[in-house]
């Protein structure tokens, strides 16, 4: 009989861990469904008033910059910030028609201006797009060519006692909190490219940039230098074996031969750049303008979300407007995953997310 | 013979690039490792000094230009506990069922890894929106709705944020919960499960104390993960300037590295306060490090015990 109910206890033992296994999958369903449904509030949300655009003591352009008396909000009010909005203002389901409540909304999403809080609000994302994309391919072309060259030097090159002390410094650089790293660009590399370049604006896209290439760079020299040491060791010595010198056999071997795992290195650096915001928040400049020069303000994606999300009416265009902003960002963060996961073996993406990053 | 003496003679150029392959490799490398303690040796210098008793434990005052910022580390500590308390148990039991239960090849399992994995790489700014979304406006309006309370729970709160970290840290856990369990000797297993003990009796008695360091060393890496994000907090429950502490799991907090960014950015007067921002940027990394320190240390010690055998 008792083993017969331990045998009981044991499938309902398993069948709870079971579920309970399932929440990593539940939880990112979640957050897709929750996330798109806070941004369908654009199909369905009509300009009530509680829509109109609030008067704000003109909402400061750039963040973070010199003389910004941007007026954040106090502590928390609830009566001023809950302008008794009911659940169902915000109805999910985008009934029939509705999407005519904003004649032209996707002209204006698709504009060149993001002014969101002026009396003829304007959505323009391509800004915010282009401005993503223009800093993180800058803190790639600074981190991947440091993070790869390093991790070669580290793998094949460096004696002993450097490969010893190199790795701690790199997990040391990864566990710094990314707000520290906005600060550090805010006050001393922001001053010293103002002061080498001479730029108009103390903060801009390559000031980001550089901070984001600190906080990327752990990832891309520890996935490489995994990805270097994961190679088969006859790789290595069939090449000195025909005669050549250890840097041939590097180049033209083992690099080679790691081309995966440095590409899904480079795929998971960019996704890191591409979602991270503290640093573009702080060191960027957040100027939405539309630009190739590295040398001007830029405003990220994430970066208007965080700038944003605490001074909008909830429930208004605008708030399901950013909210839109981050389903973009889950889905290009999520399908560069897959394909990175595809690149990958799974025990090294495993190894640099839990412990690493 | 040196490593890799070919019969024919090497060329100059080909000397030469190979010196400029190691070269530029040792440059890269040395620009790494001098980035990373520059950046830990301004803040030390810069910041240490003006770390005092005073800093540490009083409030800020007159709109944080003075003062201190006890709250913030108040706020922090409490983040981090109520954040471990949520996600620590789900993750450990994730990890389970990955290390003991799993078969590898079943569709099931891969679909747990792949959602280890995707939920590792959501950006954080991301769980912020959903910590908003679903726990601000979802459960907590839900409670609120249910029991009638007017506006207690559907508002940014301790507790909200709290569960946002823990959704953002789970990976953490479950990844190096795992990496313990898997330590465990396979021997341990088989002695009990010989003994007649059933799988769960051998996961608990005997799995899960061995393993214990290990989960010790998962909610430290997660709680020092969660005690520097900032993105996550900062519309779900993270307080401008607020100089009473938190009194219940619906209260707004202060937390350090917000604090560090309010004071850096959103301050009237930066320059005024450059003093306390390198304080709190230092206690900040302080609290990180020494928690990273502390796992390094714990999992060092986990797998010596497991070279050395039980």
């Amino acid at each position: 009989m008792r083993v017969r109910r331990s045998r009981w206890g044991e499938k309902i033992v398993e069948r709870i861990i079971r579920i309970v296994a399932l929440s990593t999958i539940t939880l990112i369903t979640l957050i897709f469904l929750f996330i798109a449904r806070e941004a369908l509030g654009i199909l369905s949300s009509s300009d009530s008033p509680h829509l109109l655009p609030v008067p704000h003591e003109a909402a400061p352009e750039i963040y973070g910059g010199e003389g910004n008396a941007g007026a954040a909000p106090e502590v928390y009010n609830p009566e001023a910030e809950f302008p008794e909005v009911p659940m169902g203002a915000r109805s999910p389901a985008p009934q029939p028609g509705n999407g005519e409540a904003h004649p032209g909304l996707l002209q204006n999403l698709l504009s060149t201006v993001w002014q969101p809080v002026a009396s003829q609000p304007k959505y323009g994302l391509l800004p915010l797009i282009a401005g993503t994309l223009k800093i993180t391919v800058l803190a790639l072309l600074i981190a991947a060519p440091l993070g790869i060259l390093a991790a070669i030097y580290a793998a094949f090159f460096a004696p002993r006692r450097f490969r010893e002390l190199i790795k701690p410094v790199v997990e040391l650089l990864a566990g710094f909190p990314s707000v520290v790293i906005g600060f550090f660009c805010l006050m001393v590399v922001a001053s010293i490219v103002q002061e080498t370049i001479g730029t108009t604006y103390r903060l801009n896209a390559l000031v980001g940039g550089f901070g984001l290439a600190l906080a990327i760079l752990p990832i891309i020299f520890t996935i490489t230098e995994d990805s270097f040491a994961n190679l088969p060791r006859y790789l290595w010595e069939a090449g000195l074996a025909v005669g050549a010198r250890p840097w041939q056999v590097v180049l033209y071997i083992m690099v080679p031969a790691a081309t995966p795992g440095i590409f899904a290195a480079l795929l998971l650096g960019f996704g890191r750049a591409f979602g991270e915001t503290m640093i573009v928040l702080m060191a960027s400049g957040n100027a939405p303008l539309l630009s190739w020069s590295p040398l001007e303000p830029v405003r990220t994606m994430s970066a208007t979300i965080g700038a944003e999300m605490g001074e909008v009416v909830w429930g208004s265009l605008h708030y399901s407007i950013l909210f839109l902003i981050g389903v973009l960002l889950f889905v290009v963060t999520f399908l560069l995953n897959i394909v990175a996961e595809f690149w990958v073996r799974q025990r090294l993406l495993r190894r640099f997310r839990g412990i690493i990053s | 013979m040196p490593r890799g003496y070919g019969f024919r003679k090497e060329s100059s150029w080909q000397i030469l690039i190979g010196a400029s392959v190691i070269g530029i490799t040792l440059l890269a490398a040395l620009c790494v490792v001098g980035l990373s303690l520059s950046l830990l040796g301004h803040f030390t210098l810069g910041g240490l000094p003006h770390v005092t008793w005073e800093f540490l434990t009083e409030a800020p005052r007159n709109n944080n230009t003075e003062g201190g910022i006890f709250p913030a580390i108040y706020g922090t500590v409490m983040l981090v506990i109520l954040m471990s308390i949520l996600g620590v148990p789900i993750g450990t039991v994730t990890a389970i069922y990955l290390a003991e239960y799993a078969r590898e090849d079943s569709p099931f399992t891969r679909w747990v890894r792949f959602g280890v994995n995707t939920l590792a790489g959501v950006p954080s700014i991301v769980f912020g929106l959903f910590g908003l979304g679903f726990f601000v406006q979802f459960v907590g309006k839900g409670i609120d709705w249910m029991l009638g309370l007017g506006l207690s729970w559907g508002k940014p709160a301790i507790i909200w944020a709290a569960a946002t970290l823990a959704v953002l840290t789970l990976p953490v856990v479950i990844v190096s919960v795992e990496e313990a369990l898997r330590s465990v000797p396979r021997e341990l297993r088989e002695a009990a499960l010989a003994l007649g003990a059933t799988r769960w009796q051998t996961i608990r008695r005997i799995v899960l104390p061995h393993a214990f360091t290990g989960i010790l060393t998962g909610s430290i890496l997660a709680v020092s993960r969660g005690a520097g994000e900032v993105a996550p907090i900062m519309f779900v429950g993270a307080a401008y300037s607020l100089p009473e502490l938190p009194k219940s799991l619906n209260s707004q907090f202060m937390e350090l590295g917000y604090h560090l960014f309010v004071l850096s950015t959103q301050s009237p007067d930066v320059e005024a306060t450059k003093p306390l921002q390198y304080a709190t940027t230092v206690v900040l990394l302080l609290t990180t490090f020494v928690l990273n320190l502390a796992a390094i240390l714990l999992r060092l010690k986990m797998r010596k015990q497991r070279s050395t055998g039980h």
